[in-house]
């Protein structure tokens, strides 16, 4: 280990990690329900994933290998500096390989390599509540989740389907956990809703700003709200991934030229590294020469 | 009309600090029947109602309501989500100004539609289906159905509301003045609305105003409040034609010298 000297593992003090490890057991125990904690100023910026750093800091262990993404790319501002926070006080492994990793940071995707069941997933989330959009008020939100009134949320659903033809929500599209809950699932895009059911893995979720935990336990049933005449569909452009042809991943449009060239890539940056170095080519994908040239 | 009640209120009290807005109240409601409570400003009729509908908890008595199947509840002893239930569905709610109810920020069908969602309806196309049915019967549009609520005249939101509380079919509705503040000849046609649709569907209704001409076309009985008392009751002709309370009396007058 060569964590920094000066910190506690992991930067917070153990009470504050009994705090939140606290919180964790209660929102395991009851998915997909909204659990306060006492969120703790952090060495970076609210926006910047204090909450799910904080619940990272609290499961972390000294022989866990962290990996973290931002929008599916390891090599983000964001995602370093999360990496490097952990790298430096709890001294633990990181990698981009969604294999390798025991602990996964994520803000805004889910890696598209089936995750497994020792395996944990720790989402940012900026907006724990669902309804905030629909009812600003803190103590309705509470009862309706109470009493589990979720009409509203299908009368939004209506609103949708009425002005566009279908859900308009392309991300942190609301889903209802274990039959119980109405959860959201942080920005997360509509594509990866189906991914959280029945996940094998430990889903976490962290709200610095908002003080809140929850979370979805392995093999627990997600569903995505629909109507049954309009069930929930995903959907990603339609495009093979220029570098490493999948059909089936999340993409990114990505421009590459100042003459309006673009490029439809996979998101998830360590999936498409792993298809190309098992030898999968995308039509864009540069040649040989190409790169000696670069 | 069976002999069963829908709704009884025994022995209803309630003051606030000093001043007494129910005085030892009864209350019998039959299902299909439109009771009226009458009486001027602060004579108790809307806490009455209140209390009636589990709004308000009273400092004594009790209310109890039999639902579908017979049983019979105390109002302000049911749990909290079960309450809730039944405002959402054997109940409705229609309140003097709509606004109050409706969400002004979603369209006229989604209003419509919420309670059925809310009672769990998951298919879009039966949910806008009855909701046009339900603004066709409140004789609005159906090609209304798409628009937002605040380029609806007053009496078209009064009318969106009733489809809106309607719309699961309750055997049981709470009025709070529901012509109050709209036009004279809106109110008119509103009045003709409701009594149709209470008539044709069967529902009971418990009508607070202080328009005694509303309580004659509307309502089977009548209470006449003062004070917090019922002061007389009785069927809404009788008491109307020949009142014996003092009380009673001066408003009739009043309602004739205008
Ligand atoms: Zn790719």
């Amino acid at each position: 280990m060569n964590a920094l000297s000066g910190y506690n593992f992991a930067y917070l003090d153990e009470q504050t990690k009994r705090m939140i490890r606290r919180a964790i057991l209660k929102a395991v125990a009851i998915p997909g329900h909204q659990v306060p904690f006492g969120s703790r100023e952090m060495p970076l910026p609210y926006g910047w994933g204090t909450g799910g750093i904080q619940v990272t800091a609290a499961v972390l262990g000294p022989s866990d290998v962290l990996k973290v993404i931002d929008q599916g790319a390891d090599d983000t501002t964001n995602a370093v500096s999360i990496r490097r926070f952990f790298g430096r006080t709890a001294g633990v492994r990181t990698t981009t390989a969604t294999a390798e990793a025991t602990l996964i940071q994520t803000r805004h995707r889910i890696p598209e390599t089936a995750l497994r069941e020792d395996q944990i997933i720790v989402y940012q989330v900026p907006q724990p509540e669902p309804l905030s959009k629909l009812e600003p008020s803190r103590a309705e939100t509470r009862r309706m989740h109470g009493l589990a009134e979720y009409g509203l949320m299908h009368v939004k659903l209506y609103e949708d389907i009425t002005r566009f033809g279908h859900v308009s929500i392309s991300y942190d599209y609301p889903v209802l956990v274990n039959s119980r809950y109405l959860m959201a699932p942080s920005p997360i895009p509509a594509f990866d809703n189906p991914k959280m059911h029945m996940m094998p893995a430990l889903q976490l979720f962290g709200a610095g700003r908002e003080k809140r935990i929850y979370a979805v336990p392995p093999y627990t049933a997600v569903k995505s709200l629909d109507f049954d005449d309009h069930p929930f569909r995903t959907t990603r452009a339609p495009h093979a991934c220029g570098l490493c042809g999948a059909t089936d991943s999340y993409l990114d449009e990505v421009v590459t030229d100042d003459r309006g060239g673009r490029l439809f890539v996979c998101s998830d940056t360590d999936h498409c590294e792993t298809r190309r170095a098992a030898g999968h080519v995308g039509a864009e994908a540069p040649t040989a020469d190409e790169l000696a040239a670069e | 009309m069976t002999n069963e009640t829908l709704l009884s209120a025994r022995g209803l009290s309630l003051s606030f600090g000093a001043i007494p807005a129910l005085v030892d109240v009864d209350a019998d409601l039959w299902p299909g029947e439109v009771l009226a409570v009458v009486g001027e400003s602060g004579s108790g009729k809307s806490t009455l109602l209140n209390v009636l509908s589990g709004r308000l908890r009273q400092q004594d008595g009790v209310v109890w309501y039999r639902d579908p199947e017979g049983r019979l509840h105390d109002v302000h002893a049911m749990p909290q989500p079960a309450l809730r239930a039944l405002h959402r569905s054997d109940w409705g709610f229609v309140h003097q100004n709509p606004r109050e109810n409706l969400r002004m920020s979603v369209s006229a069908g989604g209003n419509v539609g919420e309670r059925l969602m809310a009672q769990g309806s998951r298919h879009y196309g039966n949910i806008r289906e009855a909701a046009i049915d339900w603004l066709r019967q409140v004789e609005i549009d159906a090609d209304r159905v798409d628009d937002l609520p605040r380029t609806f005249s007053g009496g078209m939101l009064q009318r969106l509301q009733i489809a809106r509380t309607l719309v699961t079919h309750p055997r049981l509705v709470f009025m709070d003045e529901p012509t109050g503040g709209l036009d004279v000849s809106v109110q008119a046609r509103l009045l003709d609305l409701i009594r149709s649709l209470v008539r044709r569907l069967d529902i009971a209704v418990v009508l607070v105003t202080h328009d005694l001409s509303v309580a004659r076309l509307l309502a089977h009985r009548i209470m006449v409040m003062q004070r917090g008392r019922v002061v007389e009751s009785g069927l809404t002709d009788q008491v109307l034609d020949d009142p014996h309370h003092a009380y009673t009396q001066l408003l009739v007058s009043s309602v004739l010298q205008a």
